[in-house]
């Protein structure tokens, strides 16, 4: 279990305080994917940094498993940094080393032997789908590639905590999808804590459990995704869910019902799904914000609708589109 | 060409390139070989301690490395021929002798490490610090960031400066023929200089190049070979 209690973190610069982090606490469980999302400069990789102590907090402390990270030394704290590995957005990885002797690196700082490395760093190419690039250099390799060796390399150690730096943010949508399931697949084979720091929503809503969302380095809201998704409260999180921005003129008129629906990949190029809905279902419904887009045939990004009627009418809807693989839709609740 | 050397001259430059170049090539070689593995050996630390210090992955006193660049500026600034002379009691205490191919090799390494520490640095300066921060987070120790990373990650850059710092020392080697240091410099000194033989001088000249050309080539296509980006 991962705690963080009171955590602030200000820096000094010559123009003066700021301060990156403002007492955040959070509790994130075993075995959860947990998101903290937020636009960039909301503090979220100092956050992030400050769990493995790369940034030592001003104030505040860092619990892993009861263990105050704080008051380890510099040689307890890379013991346990071991345990605690990370995945960045540029990946990374040793230009000049082969990938199979990126795998190796932090078993050399560890201390393994060569050959039980060189075994260990064979498996996890395995795992990541690359045993054909061992001997590849990543300059070689495509980004997706490259992040795939990234992980391999952060699992090397068998660690209980894998901290996600916006590690999908340099990706195409794909890409993105196929590295999520990879983190979901070692996540749920390894029984792994994940932490995914992020600005994109697609990427919380396709594998986090609980989000934590990051505003001028405050936690604004936390708790599960589909909760806080679906009933967002705080500005940051209504920005964040609206595509286009929250308006105050989205106003619902009596009986309108507004629906999140998320394209996560979908195939809906062949079928015009709103269209069908209306022939299928016979329930009208007009698209009141979106922002997605086609790659290779498949649709990604989300959309706000509303369709006016009963609240039966709004989960049928909902019950519908939800059929439809690769598609999440949730009713939103504009004014809680 | 022929015209403006008589042939007596031509006969004589010949007879003195059969006798003398191919000891004074190999002394040239000898004293750029050693004086830059001298050089390198305390200038690759000294460029370490600059960037790694300057970085906070060593705990240096940042009083220590003010000093530290300011002797490298120092150093930096006088000039060879002055340095040559100046360095004589170091070198007497050395080699305990002042002239001669030997005794060069010490004002050579003064003259270089500090120009090697400074091009360490800027090679190990151009590493993407996200490296070090990846390393770092993995439990990297300070010696492992050094060793393992940013020497590594360096390799091209690191190499085609060592290729600039040896053709440097090849021409300081060459002027250190005017305190006995023995190679290529010394021909053209003696002869061009002293004794007016133009031809042998340029042949000297034209040796001087070569090298230069060769360590050039073959450092730039090292530089090249090893880098995997």
């Amino acid at each position: 279990m991962i705690e963080l209690k009171n955590l602030s973190k200000t820096f000094t610069t010559a123009g003066g305080q700021v301060e990156a982090l403002k007492n955040i606490s959070l509790t994130i469980p075993d075995g959860e994917i947990y998101g903290i999302i937020g636009m960039s400069g909301a503090g979220k990789s100092t956050l992030v940094r400050c769990i493995n102590m790369l940034e030592r907090p001003t104030e505040g402390s860092v619990l892993i498993d009861g263990k105050n990270l704080n008051e380890l030394s510099e040689a307890e704290l890379r013991q346990e940094r071991q345990k605690i590995t990370m995945i960045f957005q540029d990946f990374n990885l040793l230009m000049q080393r082969n990938c199979l002797k990126n795998v190796c690196f932090p078993l050399e700082l560890a201390g393994v032997k060569k050959s039980e490395a060189v075994a260990r760093a064979t498996e996890l190419l395995e795992t990541v789908g690359l045993s054909d690039k061992a001997k590849a250099y990543p300059a070689q390799l495509s980004g997706g590639q490259q992040q795939r060796i990234a992980i391999a390399r952060a699992l090397a150690t068998h660690p209980k905590i894998l901290l996600c730096d916006e590690a999908t943010s340099a990706l195409d949508p794909q890409t993105t999808h196929s590295i999520l399931s990879l983190i979901r697949e070692v996540r749920d084979q390894l029984g792994l804590t994940v932490i995914v720091i992020t600005h994109q929503m697609s990427v919380v809503e396709e594998i986090c459990g609980r989000v934590a969302i990051l505003n001028g380095g405050e936690v604004v809201e936390e708790g599960p995704v589909h909760e806080v998704f679906s009933a967002p409260k705080s500005d940051a999180a209504k920005r964040l869910v609206y595509p286009d921005g929250y308006s105050e003129t989205l106003v619902p008129a009596p009986g309108e019902h507004f629906i999140r629906v998320v394209y996560n990949g979908a195939e809906v190029s062949k079928t015009p799904l709103i269209a069908q809905m209306a022939m299928d279902k016979n329930i009208p419904a007009s698209i009141r914000s979106a922002s997605t887009r086609s790659l290779g045939g498949k649709a990604y990004g989300n959309m706000l609708l509303s369709v006016t009627g009963d609240d039966a009418l709004a989960q049928e809807a909902i019950s519908y589109l939800r059929e439809i693989p690769d598609i999440i839709a949730e009713e939103v609740e504009l004014n809680a | 060409m022929l015209d403006i050397f008589s042939s007596e001259e031509v006969q004589e430059a010949l007879e003195i390139f059969v006798r003398e170049f191919p000891t004074a090539i190999w002394e040239t070689v000898y004293v750029t070989v050693i004086s830059t593995f001298f050089a390198v050996l305390i200038g690759l630390p000294l460029g370490v301690i600059l960037v790694a210090g300057d970085k906070k992955i060593l705990k240096i006193p940042s009083g220590f490395l003010h000093v530290l660049n300011v002797i490298i500026n120092l150093l930096r600034s006088i000039p060879f021929l002055i340095l040559m002379i100046m360095v004589f009691p170091l070198t007497r205490l050395i080699v305990s002798t002042v002239v001669g191919t030997v005794a060069s090799i010490v004002p050579l390494v003064i003259a270089a490490f500090p120009f090697i520490a400074r091009l360490v640095e800027t090679s190990l300066r151009e590493l993407d610090p996200n490296i070090i921060e990846m390393a770092q987070s993995m439990g990297a120790k300070p010696i492992q960031i050094i060793v393992k990373v940013m020497i590594p990650e360096s390799i091209p850059s690191l190499l085609s400066n060592l290729t600039t710092a040896m053709t440097t020392i090849l021409g300081y080697s060459a002027m250190s023929g005017i305190i006995g240091g023995g190679g290529l410099g010394k021909i053209a000194i003696n002869y061009g200089y002293y004794r007016y033989r133009y031809l042998v001088m340029l042949l000297a000249v034209v040796f001087l190049i070569l090298l230069v050309q060769i360590i050039q080539t073959v450092g730039t296509h090292l530089a090249t070979k090893l880098d995997r980006r």
